[in-house]
């Protein structure tokens, strides 16, 4: 990112809030919440960093609208057989700057599972990168993409990261 | 040499393929000699494709059983597959997912390899003079020749590479067989590839039972609401399982339908979604290919370590590789032909939202394969039930069966001695 473009400490903590919110309605399995901090024109990635360096389209999911993310609610919750488990996000290292009446902001990320009755475990470890725009007064992500280092998904991913 | 051919006792009634006992899949003795006879010893295995390493010098690694191994591109053109062990010390030599060299060289004592395996240079080999005297040095009858990496038997058949640490394996057409590899040769016709991607999973599961998932066409219908609310997989619907002379690879043909109520197989059915709408169905955006002629999805099973899918415009290879009894990886390579236009591609990407570790019809085959595995270790002495549509072993003209579970089992027990 450019190390020149400096945005205001009110702007700064108000895209610390976003992420904070984000990680809570995951964390907190509140998922029919999860498009609302999207606009309603959006893209959400999730990608192998291997695609991801290696400019392979792939996506592990890949998301190019609201009702897209809405339908993933809908598979969440009604369709796809899984065994329930926790995630526990920790976000840090953010970076953003101005761009495009918005924000493009780059932040690591670690997920951590818990399943009943199993030990918590290191489930995703990657970086955001992500377009932010003003929404009527609320920051929203225009476009969302997790990178993900980790090579093997342990089995499955259900939730949205 | 069969190192592993001790006795292994396990109480199971001769010739029966309708039940399969758990510890096949929890016993390390068993999984000792599965590798040895069905990964390392008279099958083919996959490797990748050649569209993956295009130009020469350009190597992948891969995996046959727990077995690393490197595919690579000569210079003529031509495909090598050597495992990655240095003759010297045994040492994992390649270290690089991908990548493009002249040479393998060992980073321990700098041995080096053209790209056919063949040992090129060993530092220090005649010695090294101090004064008037050399020391050290191999002995005068080391041979180069002699201390190559381990050369695979190598086939690429319409850019599919497949290996085999076996140099007896039949011709990889004639093991593949030719009921499936009509299938085989459907999708890979010699077109041009283009790679679109990779998923990698782990799954806490025996590698048998992947195969198993994908011989398996009860389940679709039941377990993933997509297949059986939209029509893609169920039991209604016109399909051929075709299974090969041995019994061990399968071909699970079948034509979409347009989903929707059916009291015959979405009555009772907690999975079927009547309602279910999608707020965006470009996910589901089919366009007819004239290549298909006719089915819209096939599931190949080349056993033991491929899965080439075929699911409307989604296509995909999965590779099985064992970590152990109760673990496998599961790589899967998206592709698609290189004279798709940007439409194509785009739709063929949206379509794998369906497939990998998080689509909508793939994510709980590993869910449930996971638990499967959790029931099996919970018990010694049990088998599983496979008698849907009886207690046979061949083709069948419809989806409401497991007879090709049944098949693999049949020839499995005949190689594997059970
Ligand atoms: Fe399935």
């Amino acid at each position: 990112m450019n190390a020149t473009a400096t945005i205001a400490l009110e702007d700064r903590l108000r895209i610390d809030e976003l992420y904070a919110r984000y990680a809570a309605c995951l964390d907190d399995g509140r998922f029919a919440e999860w498009p609302d901090f999207f606009t309603d024109e959006c893209t959400y990635r999730i990608v192998p960093r291997e695609n991801y360096d290696r400019g392979l389209p792939l996506a592990t999911l890949s998301f190019e609208s609201k009702g897209m993310l809405r339908d993933r609610v809908y598979a969440i919750t009604e369709t796809l057989f899984h065994e329930p488990y926790y995630q526990r996000h920790l976000v840090s290292g953010i970076l953003a700057e101005p761009d495009d009446g918005g924000f493009r902001v780059r932040a690591n990320y670690l997920v951590i599972r818990t399943k009943a009755g199993s030990l918590s475990e290191v489930y995703s470890a990657g970086r955001y990168l992500d377009h932010i725009v003003d929404d009527a007064g609320t920051l929203r992500f225009r476009e969302k993409l997790c990178i993900f280092d980790s090579e093997l998904i342990p089995n499955s991913l259900i939730y949205p990261l | 040499m069969d190192t592993l051919s001790r006795p292994i006792e396990l109480d199971w009634e001769a010739g029966a393929c309708a039940h399969v006992p758990y510890r096949l899949y929890t016993d390390p003795a068993i999984f000792a000699r599965e590798l040895e006879r069905l990964f390392y010893r008279d099958h083919w295995c996959y490797v990748g494709l050649a569209a993956e390493i295009p130009n020469h010098g350009d190597f992948k690694r891969s995996a046959i059983g727990e077995r690393a191994v490197v595919a690579v591109r000569a210079r003529d053109g031509s495909i090598n597959v050597v495992e990655n062990r240095c003759a010297h010390r045994g040492v994992q030599f390649c270290q690089k997912a991908y990548g493009s060299t002249k040479t393998f060289v060992c980073p321990y004592h700098q041995w080096s390899y053209d790209l056919g395996g063949n040992l090129i240079g060993v530092p220090f080999r005649k010695g090294v003079r101090q004064g008037d005297r050399v020391n050290g040095g191999m002995p005068d009858d080391f041979a180069l020749a002699e201390h190559g990496l381990t050369k695979l038997k190598v086939e690429v058949w319409n850019g599919v590479i497949f290996a085999s640490f076996d140099h007896d394996v039949e011709p990889l057409r004639a093991f593949v067989g030719p009921e499936v590899g009509r299938y085989f040769e459907r999708v890979f016709d010699g077109r041009e590839l283009t790679i679109l991607g990779y998923s990698r999973q782990r799954i806490p599961g025996n590698w048998k039972l992947m195969m198993e998932n994908i011989k398996d066409p009860y389940h679709p219908g039941l377990l993933h609401t997509w297949f059986v609310t939209f029509g893609l997989w169920r039991a209604d619907q016109e399909s051929q399982m075709i299974v090969d002379g041995r019994g061990r690879h399968a071909a699970m043909v079948s034509r979409k339908n347009d989903g929707g109520r059916s009291d015959a197989v979405t009555a009772g059915v907690t999975s079927f979604k009547e309602n279910m709408v999608l707020n965006d169905d470009r996910v589901l955006d089919v366009v007819v290919e004239p290549w298909w002629n006719g089915p819209t999805v096939t599931m190949l099973t080349l056993f033991p370590s491929l899965i080439v899918q075929q699911q409307v415009n989604s296509l995909s290879t999965r590779h099985i590789v064992p970590r152990g009894t109760g673990s496998f990886d599961f790589v899967w390579t998206h592709f698609g032909f290189a004279n798709d236009d940007a439409t194509m591609t785009r739709r063929r990407l949206r379509q794998a939202n369906l497939f990998g570790p998080a689509g909508y019809v793939s994510a709980d085959d590993g869910e449930v394969i996971e638990f499967s595995q959790r029931g099996y270790a919970q018990h010694g002495d049990l088998a599983t039930v496979c008698e849907l549509d009886g207690r046979g072993r061949g083709g069948a003209d419809h989806n409401v069966t497991e007879t090709l579970i049944r098949a693999m089992y049949g020839y499995y027990r005949e190689v594997m001695e059970l």
